[in-house]
């Protein structure tokens, strides 16, 4: 990373370092450029023009045809929470929702409580790779579908879901289709209005932005009915002053990341294929969870079978190297991810799984550092497990040490 | 990331007795099936004095489930095996200067790993009797299991019994829309549906101005129906004084230096003041002789 942080920063998907020309583009708005773009003098009509400089900026990244279909909120959650409430209220004879097993709370959250309330929550099960079987959800789409929600890269595994093609079908079946895309935009090229995607959401904060602002993006004419009603704000779709500084600091963020759009494909990959190539080959038991052929150029979570995740990190942050894990006991809930155990990992492998994320921001030399640094963490974990002898696992390890279980 | 005690991290970091005891003459495997965590327990015991020689493990789990198995090795080692069975969870917490409300369930597989591994030396089978479910309540650290059980044995219908039976709830009250979902689980199995407006069983709060004797003895009463919790956690409280506003109690057993000693007296005081319908601060009583 930049001299900016110390330590090192491969927890990108949790969220990102907002890029210093993006703060640097929205600090004049907490100061000078303080009016309400509502106003009608000149304080408010600069932060105005300013607004629609970055709906556009938006507008570009997405490749979306009009900048009307921008809408701006107040994160990820916000824009998934209003893309789904929107489509069962304007079709409220449809009482199913298609979505998948894998997604982010932001979406699984929701849909359980919908469940509550009486509608039909279909989740697409993923294969052992986290891919999704299209004839399953072709079969599932019918007229009392009222929306399917799929998102586009999974923050995980960084595993890609076909939603282009998704997307298509449910068109042809006449169905709403949204995409949690908040892992995808900035680290893929993204062209909506060749595509049959109705909604979708961004975050911020993934992309080198501040925390806080998110983007719901609405095809023009698809039916809509906003979350919060007041003001004429974003045209009445989405009512509340405008959070101008962190708008104007998206929009810049999304000029940087489609510039650098191609850095994500080659050097971020490239990076990201060094780490995992370093790290598989010097720690026996691990492997690649999710699908290595078809996921994000950035992310890369690797199982370390026989030890736990909250271990791990806690050993990798005394080092100040920064990473993720999916284990029950990061989360403080006790199972763990539902991404792993949608996928069937063990539990003795899927505990271990660790997400090292990284961005434009991390280079060669931390890589290194990081291969370097997790073999012995790993072994000296293994030293306590149970499930360990001397030179590997014990042997049948599930039958060796089999607990009595609580 | 967790906020662990410094002397967490340092039995983390730098682990006692880990790896298994040389010729160990008692095993205890343990695994909690909900968290994945597991741990494997293994003591060397003098045959004749039933001393605890040495003692190792070998835990799969998170910092604190390291933690917890360190400090539970050291907390054993020169104990009868009679003593050790009496070191409860609390201790072993406690060794560690707290853990986290959701992490609490990795000193209980400590003491469950010990309570194996002594069966196991005496050729006795041990059976496990406590069930785990996911925090519900992060103020009292009360898992989803222990709302379930303490709601059908007891026939509770309100948020406010569970409160009182359990703790769960009452302290910031966030996660009363969890216990109300539990209450409708559960109700359901009986064929009964959750009420949430439903009249509460406790006496409605005092309105009309009340005698000093009045009043000593409610909060007699509500003291008194926060004791059986308590006591489950090997704490308990009495009154000691009440001095206008200020209500002094004695703070007994677990209680003691506990780090939910604080959020358990705001809870105390909450459900006072809802009974009187008056403000009324509850001091531990050493604060009353600071006063005085
Ligand atoms: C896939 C996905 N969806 C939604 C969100 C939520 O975004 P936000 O934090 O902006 O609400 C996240 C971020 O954690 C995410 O990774
Ligand atoms: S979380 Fe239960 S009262 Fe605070």
């Amino acid at each position: 990373m930049t001299t900016l942080t110390q330590g090192i920063y491969f927890d990108n998907n949790a969220t990102t370092m907002v890029a210093p020309e993006v703060v640097a583009a929205m600090l004049p708005y907490f100061t000078e450029q303080f009016g309400n773009p509502s106003s009608i003098h000149q304080f408010g009509n600069r932060v105005g023009v300013a607004i629609k400089q970055a709906r556009a900026q938006v507008q570009a990244l997405l490749g979306a045809e009009h900048d009307s279909e921008i809408v701006f909120t107040s994160c990820g959650t916000e824009s998934d929470s209003t893309a789904i409430l929107s489509a069962i209220r304007t079709q409220p004879e449809r009482r199913e929702i298609i979505t998948t097993v894998v997604e982010h709370p932001a979406i699984l959250a929701l849909c359980e409580q919908l469940e509550k309330e009486g509608y039909t929550i279909h989740r697409l099960p993923v294969d052992g790779k986290g891919r999704l079987d299209l004839h399953a959800y072709q079969a599932l789409l019918s007229e009392r579908v009222a929306i399917v929600s799929v998102m586009w890269a999974n923050n995980e595994t960084g595993t890609l879901f076909p939603v282009e093609e998704m997307a298509e079908l449910a068109k042809s079946a006449g169905v709403l289709f949204h995409t949690d895309a908040v892992q995808a935009v900035g680290k893929l090229p993204i062209d909506l209005k060749r595509t049959a995607i109705d909604m979708l959401s961004l975050s911020g904060h993934k992309l080198h932005a501040p925390k806080g602002i998110g983007v719901l993006y609405l095809r023009r004419n698809t039916r809509f009915r906003p979350l919060l009603r007041g003001g004429h704000q974003e045209r009445g779709r989405r009512a509340g002053t405008e959070n101008s500084a962190a708008i104007i600091a998206l929009g810049k963020a999304c000029e940087m990341a489609l510039e650098h759009l191609e850095q994500e494909q080659t050097q971020v990959r490239t990076l990201r294929d060094r780490l995992e190539q370093g790290i598989l080959a010097a720690v026996p038991n691990s492997f690649v969870t999710g699908d290595p052929d078809n996921r994000l150029p950035n992310t890369s979570n690797i199982a370390f079978e026989y030890i736990e995740g909250e271990s791990i990190l806690l050993l990798l942050n005394k080092l100040g190297i920064a990473a993720s894990s999916g284990s029950a006991c990061t989360s403080g809930s006790l199972e763990p991810s539902h991404v792993m155990r949608a996928m069937g990992i063990p539990y003795t492998a899927a505990h271990g799984t660790t997400r090292f994320s990284l961005s434009r921001y991390n280079t060669l030399d931390e890589v290194e550092r990081v291969i370097a640094a997790i073999p012995p963490i790993v072994a000296q974990l293994r030293k306590l497990s149970p499930y360990w002898g001397e030179n590997g696992p014990v042997e049948n390890p599930e039958q060796a040490f089999a607990p009595a279980y609580s | 990331m967790w906020d662990y005690s410094d002397k967490v991290q340092e039995h983390f970091f730098s682990p006692r007795n880990a790896g298994a005891v040389q010729d160990a003459n008692a095993v205890g495997d343990i695994g909690s099936l909900s968290c994945g965590d597991a741990l494997r327990l293994t003591l060397k015991v003098d045959p004749a004095s039933e001393v605890i020689l040495e003692a190792g493990f070998q835990t799969f789990g998170c910092g604190s489930a390291i933690a917890s198995s360190s400090a539970l090795t050291e907390i054993i080692k020169g104990m009868t095996l009679d003593q050790a069975l009496l070191v409860s969870n609390q201790d072993i917490a406690d060794y560690l200067d707290g853990l986290p409300p959701e992490k609490m369930h990795c000193s209980v597989m400590g003491r469950e790993a010990l309570q194996a591994a002594v069966a196991n030396y005496r050729g006795e089978e041990w059976k496990d009797d406590h069930e785990e479910g996911a925090m519900v309540c992060k103020c009292f650290a009360v898992d989803s299991k222990l709302v379930e059980n303490t709601i059908r044995s007891n026939n509770l219908t309100t948020v406010e019994e569970v409160v009182n039976y359990t703790k769960a709830g009452g302290g910031c009250s966030a996660c009363h829309e969890g216990v109300e979902e539990i209450l409708t689980r559960v109700l359901a199995e009986s064929g009964q549906t959750f009420a949430p407006g439903s009249a509460a069983t406790a006496p409605a709060p005092a309105r009309g101005k009340l005698t000093n004797l009045e009043r000593i003895r409610r909060i007699e009463n509500v003291i008194e129906s926060i004791r059986p919790n308590l006591k489950r956690d090997h704490g308990d409280v009495e009154l000691v004084d009440v001095d206008g506003k200020n209500v002094y109690v004695n703070m007994k057993g677990a209680c003691v230096g506990c780090q939910m000693a604080s959020v358990t007296l705001e809870g105390i005081q909450e459900r006072i003041v809802e009974d009187l319908g008056e403000f009324v601060r509850v001091l531990p009583v050493a604060a009353k002789r600071l006063n005085g």
